[in-house]
Parts: C-alpha cells; sequence; structure tokens
C-alpha cells in the first residue's frame, strides 16, 4: 500500500476535474454562491446604522432648545424629523416611520438654565436590540458634543478620547469581508466534497472505483486535490476583491492567510470526505455538512457574532468550530497585520485539527473497504 | 376531482413522514437551528475582557476603576502598570479594551481642568468596538455626574434619559428568536416543496403520476398543500418553543401573526414548486433551494437592518418573502401589532404568494406537455 502511481493519480484527477466542470451545480457552489456572498456583505450588509429616522420632539422652541436639535442635523448618523407633540411622534414611531425619538419638554430651556440636568428623554424601538444600542449611542455622542459647546466657560470634568484601534472609522465591513472567506472555504472544503462523494457513493461508481487497480489513498489523494485547487483559487479571489473592490486594508502578509487558509482548506476537505463517508447518500450529507459545518462557520466562528458575549457552554462549544480559528487569524491579519500571538496559537490548533480530520477519513475509508 | 387530489396530499404527507431521513430533516436539525442561534446569535454585551491602567493612585481614580469592574458588561483580567504591555494585550486580543487613567487625573478633577481618561478598543470586531464605547462612556458620564454634584460642580444644563421601548432591556435574543421563527419556517417549506417533484422524477414515478387523470395544476395543489400544512406547523411548534423555552413575551394575537404566516408560506411554496419543476435530481434541487435561501436570509433584515443597505440593494428586497414575515413576527411578537397596522406587510406578500403561484404553475404545464 506504499506505493504511489503518478499515472494513476494523473488519470483519476483528469477524471475529478472533468466532472466537477460538467457538473452545473458543483460549479454553482464552487463560484456562483461564493460570488453571491462576496457582493452581499461587500456592497449590502451593514451593522453601522447610518441614515436613522430620527423624531425631534420640541414642545415649547427656544433658541437652547434649537442649539439641541441643529446637531441632529449635522450628524451623519440621524435624518431628523421636526415634531411638536410626543403623541404625533410615538404614532409615528408605533407606525414604524420613526426608529427613535428625542424628546424635550415643555419646560426643557426654564429647567436647564436655573436648576440644569433638565431631563431629554430619549426613546428607540428596542425590537432590532443592537441597532437600538447603536443609535442610542449616537445620540449620546450627539449630547456630549452639545454639551461640550454649552458648557464652554466651564471644561467638562471629564475628557474621555476614544481610539478604535485597527479600524478607525468603524467600518462593519472591514471585519464582515475578511470573516467571510472561512464560510465561503467552508462551502467548498466540507459541503461540496460531501455531496460529490456522497453521490458517488449512492450511485455505486465508489465501489467500481475501488475494485479497480488504484489504492485507496490514490482516490482520497485525487478526490482532494481538485477541491484544494477550487478553495484555494476561492481563497485568492476573495482575498483580491476584498482589497481592489471593497478597499479592505490588508496589513499582513499574504503567505500567512494562504498557509492559514490552507490548513482549514485541509480540514473542511477532512470533514466533507468523514461526512460523506458516514451519511453515504446526498440528501442526508448536505444537511450535516449544512448543520455542522455551513452553520457553526457562520454563527460560532465569531464572524457576525463575537464569541465572549456568548454563554459559556455555547463558547466551550465553539473550540471544535475550525471555521473560528481561521477567522481570529483573517480578522488579525486584515486589520492588525501579522500579529503573531495570535497567528500561532489559532494556527496550530487548525494544524491539529487537519491531522486529526484528515486521519479520521483516511482510517474510515479503510475500514469501510474491509 | 377534488377527491383524487385529497388523495395525492395524503400520499405526500405519508412519503414526506414515513421516511425516516425526511422526519429528520423536519424535526432534528430545525430544533439545533433554534439552539444554535437562540443562544449563540448575541449582539449582547457581555463580560468584555478588558485591562486597566490607572497610572494616578488616587481614591478618585480608584472609584471610576470601581465602576467598569462592577459593570456586568466589563470583566477586568488584567492591570497594567506600564504602557509596553498595552499594545500586546490588545493585539493578542486578550482584551477587547483597556481604561487609560492619566496621571494627573485627580489633580485636574479638583482644579477643575477636564481630568484625562482614554478608551482604547480592539476594532477587529467594528460592531463590538462601537459597543463598547457606548458602555464606557455611559459609566464615564454617570462617573463625571456624580462627582460633580457631590463636589459643588456646575450642574449641566441637560441629561440623557434613554429608554427602549418594546424590549426594555435590549436583548438581542428577542429580536433573534422570533427571526427563526420565519427563517426555519422558510428553510422546511423550501425543502418539502423542492424536494417533492424531484425525488418522484429520479425515481421515475412522476411519469406515472403525468398519465393519470389529473390535470397539472392538480397535481400541483397535491404538491404544494403538504408543504403548506408542514411549514405551518413548524412555526407553530417554533412560536410555542420562543413563549415557552425563551420566554419570549408574544404581546399581538394569533389572527395577525398566522395570516402573516399563512400569505409567506404560500409565497414560498410557490418559489420551492418553482425551484422543483425546474431541476431534475434531489441533488440539484437541494443545490437549488440552498442557492435561493442564503441571500434571501441576508436580504431579510434577520441578523442586519435593511435601512443600513445601499438604496439600489433596499428595492431588491422589496421582493424578498421573508422581508415581510420578519416584520411581522417581530412586531407581533414584541409591539403586539395589529390587523391593521400591519397592512403594508400582509399586502405585497399577498401579490408574491400570487406570482409565485402563477409562475410555478406554468413552469410546471412548460415541463410536462
Amino acid at each position: 500500500m506504499n506505493s504511489l502511481s503518478l499515472q494513476r493519480i494523473r488519470g483519476l484527477l483528469r477524471k475529478e476535474f472533468l466532472q466537477i466542470w460538467r457538473d452545473p451545480s458543483a460549479l454553482a457552489i464552487a463560484f456562483v454562491l461564493p460570488a453571491a456572498l462576496l457582493l452581499l456583505f461587500g456592497y449590502g450588509v451593514s451593522l453601522d446604522a447610518r441614515k436613522v429616522d430620527l423624531a425631534l420632539v420640541v414642545q415649547t422652541p427656544s433658541p437652547l432648545a434649537s442649539s439641541f436639535t441643529s446637531q441632529f442635523a449635522d450628524s451623519p448618523y440621524f435624518i431628523s424629523h421636526p415634531y411638536s407633540s410626543i403623541q404625533a411622534a410615538e404614532h409615528d414611531m408605533t407606525a414604524r416611520t420613526v426608529k427613535g425619538i428625542v424628546w424635550l419638554p415643555s419646560d426643557f430651556s426654564r429647567r436647564a438654565r436655573s436648576r440644569g440636568q433638565a431631563p431629554i428623554a430619549v426613546i428607540v424601538n428596542g425590537v432590532d436590540a443592537n441597532n437600538a444600542r447603536l443609535i442610542e449611542g449616537y445620540v449620546q455622542q450627539v449630547w456630549g458634543t452639545w454639551l461640550t459647546a454649552q458648557i464652554r466657560h466651564s471644561p467638562p470634568l471629564l475628557s474621555v478620547q476614544t481610539l478604535i484601534r485597527f479600524n478607525p472609522s468603524v467600518n462593519s465591513r472591514n471585519y464582515l469581508v475578511p470573516g467571510l472567506i472561512a464560510v465561503i472555504m467552508t462551502l467548498t472544503g466540507a459541503l461540496l466534497t460531501a455531496l460529490v462523494i456522497a453521490r458517488e457513493w449512492e450511485r455505486g461508481t465508489m465501489e467500481a472505483l475501488i475494485v479497480t487497480r488504484v489504492y485507496i489513498h490514490e482516490i482520497l489523494l485525487a478526490k482532494l486535490v481538485p477541491y484544494f485547487v477550487l478553495g484555494m483559487g476561492g481563497m485568492a479571489a476573495s482575498v483580491a476583491l476584498a482589497v481592489g473592490l471593497f478597499e479592505v486594508p490588508l496589513r499582513g502578509s499574504f503567505w500567512v492567510l494562504a498557509t492559514a487558509s490552507a490548513l482549514f482548506m485541509l480540514t473542511a476537505l477532512g470533514m466533507g470526505l468523514l461526512i460523506s463517508s458516514f451519511a453515504r447518500n446526498q440528501f442526508v450529507a448536505g444537511q450535516i455538512a449544512i448543520i455542522v459545518t455551513f452553520l457553526p462557520a457562520f454563527i460560532l466562528s465569531g464572524f457576525v457574532f463575537d464569541i465572549h458575549s456568548m454563554p459559556d457552554m455555547v463558547q466551550f462549544v465553539t473550540h471544535i468550530v475550525a471555521a473560528r480559528y481561521l477567522v481570529a487569524i483573517l480578522q488579525s491579519v486584515f486589520l492588525a497585520g501579522d500579529v503573531w500571538s495570535v497567528i500561532l496559537p489559532n494556527g496550530a490548533a487548525l494544524l491539529v485539527m487537519a491531522v486529526i480530520f484528515l486521519g479520521l477519513a483516511r482510517a474510515m475509508a479503510r475500514k469501510r473497504l474491509d | 376531482m377534488w377527491r383524487q387530489v385529497f388523495a395525492l396530499i395524503v400520499k405526500e404527507l405519508l412519503a414526506v413522514l414515513r421516511d425516516q431521513k425526511s422526519r429528520m430533516v423536519l424535526i432534528g436539525p430545525p430544533l439545533i437551528q433554534l439552539m444554535i442561534f437562540g443562544y449563540a446569535a448575541t449582539f449582547d454585551l457581555n463580560q468584555v475582557p478588558m485591562a486597566i491602567y490607572n497610572k494616578d493612585h488616587s481614591a478618585p481614580s480608584r472609584e471610576l476603576v470601581a465602576r467598569f469592574e462592577g459593570a456586568p458588561t466589563f470583566h477586568r483580567v488584567a492591570t497594567l502598570t506600564q504602557s509596553q504591555s498595552l499594545d500586546a494585550l490588545i493585539d493578542s486580543r486578550k482584551v477587547a479594551m483597556v481604561l487609560v487613567i492619566d496621571e494627573r487625573f485627580t489633580h485636574d478633577l479638583l482644579t477643575h481642568q477636564s481630568a484625562r481618561v482614554q478608551v482604547i478598543v480592539d476594532g477587529r470586531n467594528s460592531n463590538t468596538a462601537m459597543l463598547i464605547a457606548g458602555y464606557s462612556n455611559i459609566i464615564l458620564n454617570d462617573f463625571s455626574q456624580s462627582w460633580g454634584s457631590s463636589h459643588g460642580a456646575a450642574p449641566i444644563p441637560a441629561v440623557l434619559d434613554l429608554r427602549a421601548r418594546y424590549n426594555p432591556t435590549l436583548s438581542s435574543q428577542w429580536f433573534i428568536v422570533p427571526g427563526i421563527v420565519a427563517l426555519l419556517t422558510q428553510v422546511v417549506t423550501l425543502l418539502v416543496v423542492g424536494l417533492s417533484v424531484a425525488r418522484e422524477r429520479e425515481t421515475g414515478t412522476f411519469d406515472q403520476l403525468l398519465v393519470t387523470p389529473m390535470r397539472p395544476i392538480d397535481i400541483l395543489l397535491g404538491k404544494g398543500f403538504p408543504g403548506l400544512l408542514i411549514g405551518i406547523l413548524e412555526a407553530s411548534v417554533i412560536i410555542g418553543a420562543a413563549v415557552g423555552w425563551f420566554d419570549i413575551p408574544l404581546r399581538g394575537g394569533f389572527i395577525a401573526l398566522y395570516l402573516g404566516l399563512f400569505l409567506f408560506v404560500i409565497a414560498v411554496t410557490g418559489i420551492g414548486l418553482m425551484i422543483s419543476s425546474l431541476v431534475l435530481t434531489q441533488q440539484q434541487a437541494l443545490l437549488g433551494v440552498f442557492l435561493f435561501m442564503v441571500p434571501s436570509i441576508i436580504l431579510s433584515g434577520f441578523a442586519t437592518p435593511i435601512e443600513n443597505m445601499p438604496d439600489w440593494l433596499q428595492t431588491l428586497t422589496a421582493i424578498n418573502p421573508m422581508r415581510y414575515i420578519l416584520v411581522i413576527v417581530r412586531s407581533v411578537f414584541l409591539e403586539g401589532a395589529t390587523l391593521s397596522t400591519l397592512q403594508a406587510q400582509y399586502f405585497p406578500m399577498a401579490l408574491i404568494a400570487l406570482f409565485t403561484l402563477t409562475a410555478a404553475g406554468w413552469l410546471f404545464r412548460k415541463r410536462t406537455n
């Protein structure tokens, strides 16, 4: 079982490449879906609230009140709509035409000038909790700016300087697009591989291959190489689009990215092989691949949702999600540079996972033939 | 004729429910997804690891530090004594934020010279960074107000009183879990309907169905109805879990909710039938479902607001039925919305349903003739 015949492998490789090329559904998963995902995340999806429709209720107009409300007109975060009664504003919030209300009650100017600490009510629609919190944060910024201008004669007690490292413009695209590469590689590495090999088992062509004079490790190798090439090609294309089209900074080196992605790709391929040899049926293989590889890459990897904020039990589970380690490396290499204290431990974890999954897939394949 | 359609519906339901694999797809994965999303998909900040670099060592700065340590949002994991280690801590992601208090903090506070505080945040996840900055500001404002009022500083003219309507604690779970009702209803309905015709094509029984006296439209009805039924059932189970397990308040009425779900499932059934009539094998059907589902979820407002998308993309979301059902489910759950406030959602969804069913019927006839 030690001999590898280049000729046999070349023949098998040719077959695999032709099979991918001629199957429209494989091409759809390998090219169409990744491209759609990149474009959607690059152009469409954003967590940063911009141009929020905000109701400004001023019950008794005064110079002080308008000095406050005019701050909102200058803010890029809001589109302000003036109201004179809180009922009308509440009505529009129920109808979802405004997302939040800033309400200066009728005694606002009088209280502000006499005793101070006049309350300004900020009411946000809390259904989208994340968005609501961001809107509250923006209102606080506006209020802070106004306050500093108001009490110019006596400086504020605190001067707070907030520095956002690595992404000073706080653009959510800069962190979503790099993480997306892990999702795209999961699609080709695990989902596509699992589906295609399950189809061979289903149709019996796998058995047909096995009875020929090729060794099992040659078959596995010939299965791995084309999808590895597809996945790495997808990675390179994604990096090119991210940097060229979406202007995400790439502060680290491409070779670190490529090495980490290659390790991840091997893990994903191992999972794909393993799933297909368990399931042996396209439908089940597809379902399992979505549940154990695609969804975790989306939800449990830190790609969109921060792992620190998850319940302890869920955080524990994320340790067996390979995408987690790649996402950590991707976000750091793109935005922060070659931070070895992030790259080395996560790269080591990827290496361990790649060895485990490929080893398991190899062992399963041998067992099935006995 | 209706008896034939009814018989086909019964046969379809049996085909789905008797097959162990299909049954598993309807029960296991949706529940796993509900749990994963319900617990993991959160934007709430909890126990954010932070470091404190307090260069001033007196009572006021220690009080400020205590406020950060006492907040459930933050968790102090390191105390710095020199600035060199600051970068390494942030770079390696050991902490997401460092609070730096200037060495003249107390002196400046007492002499009214704006005591300096720095909040340094890891921006690799920009959303978390914004939220951390927001929370820190709240704590710092509270500190400065209470210190000012106890030390006779002139009161500031106005303060903010923040309130959130419908979701007072701003819990992400209240936003995500009702969204999952819509998400899983779509997944299950699409899978059941999308695969039904393909399965018969693959096994060759579809031709047998065609030679029966049933018209294509009858076959379409027989194929579509089980999806409708299973979709509504799946939605009901998840609504039950949302209320019973996740304790999400259901403030509106069932009629408003189920009218929305009904229209939504019809629209999705139409899409499933379209996919079903275009494909030849189950694998193609599965991929077709997947290819439709991923963009439809991303462009629905499920996780990221539609208002943040560029205008042309917002226009495109108008044809996505999931966009409307998400508004309906979330507002019935949290806002207690009624039939009349949701009209603007029902109407486009009914139009989409009409269109997808008609298109499915047309495609179906074309492929069977």
